[in-house]
């Protein structure tokens, strides 16, 4: 109770010390006049998407912008036909790697692509063994969205079984399909907060590229800790 | 010593060494065409700079709004937000949270408000091991040394030097190559991720309107450390803020672009919440840990108030010219460069720190480079102002005070010349020499021979 | 017009031929020209050192010298600075503060008054060699001064121009060059190797102070490069 105290005092305090700095107003950017301050209500960056790289007009020329990303990103990306040649791409890529057990999550996509591998598979839906995981060869998800502008998958643990999958196996896999194509981040973020509203997933994380270093002098090295590969399979 | 002696012992010794200078300068040159490329890529890069400046304008100075209605949404998903005013209370909050835990082991990614209290320190004191994720972090920890730059920890290093370091520190250096040596880190850290107690990150945006903390990095290790151990602490300045969640859609470009000139960086997640009913993964408890540390002073100070717009992405000091030549050590300080010399010395006092924002010219550059147009420049001439009203050197006020009545007055000014003029041959006698009042400059320079007619013995001369 | 030109104390001092060859060329352009005998300092050195009573000292006499003149030029892009952007905030709140406001207005950086204000590039000048340009900081980003001194470099007789790969301060920075004089000498050194590189003859630039920095390391290096300043390129024949 007495630990409760302090802390709620301690937030009173510092609280306390915000409200009396801002009594003073500070000069608005770019301007050097004494301003008054003011809420807005529109975000001064609600206009981002006229600043932000350009995306192209036409569903194939935001396709031919992803795909150019992602090469730029060193991620795989494959357009599909249809759904039905999911197995076949993924079966190349097992056969490839030597995969010998894959970790995914129950999705209808999902559960379409990995059972066709005919692999043992770690769900994580239910909860899982971490050390499990980590033997696996390759972590197979959906995703809620691929960016354009960006090359950029979104994900979230709810759409794409948890907070590890996309990120402890060596090659992450990423489910799409062709109408999960946004142009660009504002998109993306109107996508998410059209569809979570007031239940956001407590994770969502934008993954341009696989894991990736440059920290010994400057020099990009993939597979830092997450995914040395990323490939996107999009039908 | 003093700090500024320290600081200047430092410089000497760095801007002498010419193979830290070509290590800093390739590097950091690789660094401006990237930028420069991804920079150009934005549709309007300055239009970009504008807006995130004024959204960041209306995070600050509306904070007490922004961060009761954060810590509301956090704490109504299950997560504990804790307020520290100092250092002090922040290492305490997070020792009794690994106390209630009965933690042992603790993996870190990055977080430059951790380097601010000296946290590792601190819980290795107490007993804790804690390891460092992030590649460039994990390198100066084995070191035992302060990160050289926020974002490039171990930019001064060559591969070599961390060959041999992973030798002697791991027993593991297959060859030099950053390819091997990554590998070699990631061995390393895949089984500490397993095995952690807990996981401790640093937070680059706030969302106020959702209730998240958003983490920018590329390497998937702040990932992994919110993901695997059973508690996650998180702390984070209070200015971290940003009002919306869309705001993320200009600022996450932006970091990227002007951190480290790439489009996006690899991973931008945001939390929201500890593992919620029916997730599958994630940490049972989250703590965030809120930290004032004198921010609250800065924002006190309305003409600099923008210094806590500052997003941390580097920018400043990849283009300032000081921190190419004296390096991140030589600053002796959490943060360094342009926006280290502006914000130091608010934060642990002006008359001890103040030599920051005199080393420097005012070249401007940093105010240039600067994603959140903060005022980098004119708020070091304004520390030099502040620092020498309250506590004016006096020989120095004396110089200027003897300045201004020679320029006021034509005839001290043209005698003032004529005593140049004729103490000449005198200088270049003792030139060099202890006995140089000019011995700063001509200890590396040649003063300019001045000529017997001045400009205005000319025009007077001419009519 | 009548242009009052203000010469900064170390061009009065040290670099004499910079100041004559702007009167010169002003005049040459059917300009009268006036040097105020009673100015000798913009009050630059007290005001980056944090002293700015002492700059007050010296600025509030220059500023009424200032008062009635139509046009101020002055041969620094530092000290046009000074004028332009930092007057009007060393007198605020002060008596003065709207004379500061309005001859911050009306004065011009020497190269930034013949292109933009005059619309004159071509001054008939002949200067055989080859030559690389320096941009003060105070010049490039206080005013915004990057095309001006360019364009009128290309519209010299002979003059081969050839731009520096990296674009840096020369360190130079007032009283830093002597409070802190190995980062200045390091910084100067960058700026010397970028320019060596060139393979220019001259370094050219519309601020006497960087090139005083500059000339100094180069001489002590026995560099066989020379500095000079933009006004007396433009005034060569």
């Amino acid at each position: 109770m007495k630990n409760e105290e302090i802390i709620l005092s301690e937030r009173e305090k510092i609280l306390g010390r915000i409200r009396e700095a801002l009594k003073v107003s500070a000069p608005l950017p770019g301007s050097h006049s004494e301003v008054a301050a003011h809420a807005t209500t529109e975000s001064p960056a609600s206009h981002a998407r006229e600043w932000l790289p350009s995306v192209g007009a036409s569903g194939a020329e935001q396709f031919d912008l992803f795909a150019k990303n992602c090469a730029d990103l060193k991620a795989d990306f494959q357009l599909l036909n249809n759904r039905e040649e999911l197995p076949a791409a993924l079966q190349k890529i097992a056969a490839a790697e030597k995969w010998s057990r894959i970790a995914s999550h129950d999705g209808e996509l999902s559960n379409f692509a990995s059972v066709s591998l005919g692999l043992p598979v770690l769900l994580t839906d239910k909860g899982y063994d971490v050390q499990e995981m980590e033997k696996c060869d390759a972590g197979i998800s959906e995703c809620d969205a691929l960016i354009a502008q960006t090359g950029g998958v979104v994900v979230t643990n709810r759409s794409a079984g948890g907070r590890a999958l996309s990120v402890l196996p060596p090659h992450h896999i990423v489910l799409a399909r062709r109408e999960q194509l946004v142009a660009d981040l504002p998109a993306a973020f109107a996508l998410l907060q059209q569809k979570y509203a007031d239940n956001y997933p407590s994770m969502i994380s934008f993954i341009t590229g696989p894991s990736r270093t440059g920290d010994i002098e400057r020099i990009l090295v993939l597979g830092a800790h997450g995914p040395k590969k990323l490939t996107i399979l999009c039908f | 010593m003093s700090f500024v002696s320290q600081f200047k012992s430092l410089a000497s010794e760095k801007t002498r060494d010419l193979r830290h200078r070509s290590v800093i300068r390739t590097a950091l040159r690789s660094y401006e065409v990237v930028r420069d490329k991804r920079k150009a890529a934005f549709q309007s890069w300055e239009s970009a700079r504008q807006a995130a400046a004024e959204t960041k304008w209306e995070a600050i100075n509306h904070l007490d709004e922004h961060l009761v209605a954060l810590t509301a949404k956090l704490e109504a998903r299950g997560t504990k937000v804790h307020w520290a005013s100092n250092g002090a209370q922040a290492r305490e909050i997070i020792s009794q949270i690994l106390r209630d835990k009965k933690a042992r082991s603790i993996i870190k990614s990055k977080a430059m408000t951790s380097e601010e209290i000296h946290l590792n320190h601190a819980l290795e004191k107490e007993g804790y091991t804690v390891v460092e994720s992030d590649l460039g972090e994990f390198i100066v920890q084995l070191r035992h040394e302060a990160p050289y730059h926020i974002v490039f920890p171990s930019m001064h290093l060559t591969r070599g030097e961390i060959k041999d370091l992973f030798q002697k520190e791991l027993g593991d250096a297959p060859s030099d190559s950053p390819e091997d040596l990554t590998m070699v880190a990631r061995r390393v850290m895949r089984q500490k991720y397993l095995t952690a107690d807990v996981g401790f990150t640093g937070g680059n945006f706030a969302i106020a309107e959702t209730g998240m903390i958003s983490i920018t990095e590329n390497e998937g290790n702040a990932r992994l450390t919110a993901a695997l151990p059973k508690t996650m602490i998180t702390l984070m300045g209070i200015e971290k803020v940003l009002p919306r969640f869309a705001d993320l859609a200009l600022f996450l470009p932006m970091l990227a672009t002007a951190g480290a000139g790439q489009p996006m960086t690899c991973y931008n997640t945001m939390y929201s919440g500890p593992r919620q009913p029916g997730e599958c993964d994630g940490p049972e408890e989250w703590h965030v840990v809120l930290l004032d540390n004198r921010r609250t002073e800065l924002l006190a100070n309305a003409e600099q108030r923008d210094s806590l717009h500052c997003i941390r992405c580097g920018a400043c000091l990849n283009v300032c010219p000081i921190f190419r030549n004296v390096g991140g050590h030589t600053y002796g300080t959490t943060y360094s460069g342009p926006v280290g010399a502006v914000i130091t010395p608010h934060l642990r006092g002006l008359q001890d720190w103040k030599h920051l924002s005199n080393a420097s010219t005012l070249c401007g550059g940093c105010t240039e480079a600067c994603p959140v147009k903060i005022d980098l420049h004119h708020h070091l001439l304004q520390n030099r102002r502040n620092a020498s009203t309250s506590e004016p050197a006096f020989f120095e006020k004396l110089a200027y005070q003897t300045f201004a009545i020679v320029a006021n007055e034509p005839a001290f000014w043209s005698l003032a010349k004529k005593i140049g003029w004729l103490t000449q041959p005198l200088q270049s006698l003792v030139k060099g020499t202890a006995l140089d009042p000019a011995k700063a400059w001509t200890k590396t320079r040649e003063l300019p021979p001045q000529p017997l007619e001045s400009f205005k013995d000319w025009w007077k001369n001419r009519k | 017009m009548t242009v009052t030109l203000f010469i900064p104390c170390f061009i009065d001092a040290l670099f004499p031929r910079a100041g004559i060859s702007m009167v010169e060329i002003l005049e040459r352009l059917g300009h009268k020209v006036v040097c105020p005998n009673e100015i000798a300092c913009c009050g630059q050195p007290p005001f980056n050192s944090g002293y700015w009573d002492e700059a007050r000292t010296i600025a509030a006499p220059a500023l009424e010298k200032l008062k009635d003149a139509e046009t101020v030029v002055i041969g620094s892009g530092s000290c046009g600075a000074m004028i332009k952007k930092f007057y009007p905030e060393l007198f605020k709140n002060t008596p003065q503060a709207e004379l500061a406001k309005q001859v911050a207005s009306r004065t011009w950086e020497f190269s930034d008054f013949l292109v933009s204000k005059l619309g004159v590039t071509d001054l008939g000048a002949k200067f055989p060699h080859k030559v690389t340009f320096h941009d003060g900081c105070h010049g490039l980003r206080e005013l915004g001064i990057k095309t001006a001194p360019r364009a009128l470099l290309g519209k010299v007789g002979g003059l081969e121009f050839v731009e520096m790969k990296e674009e840096s301060c020369c360190g130079f920075g007032g009283t830093f060059a002597a409070k802190f004089p190995m980062i200045s000498t390091a910084m100067g050194e960058v700026k010397c190797a970028a320019a060596t590189e060139t393979g220019a003859d001259f370094i050219v630039s519309n601020d006497s102070s960087c090139l005083m920095h500059i000339q100094g390391l180069l001489s002590r290096q026995g560099s066989k490069l020379k500095t000079i300043h933009l006004a007396e390129v433009l005034n060569q024949k």
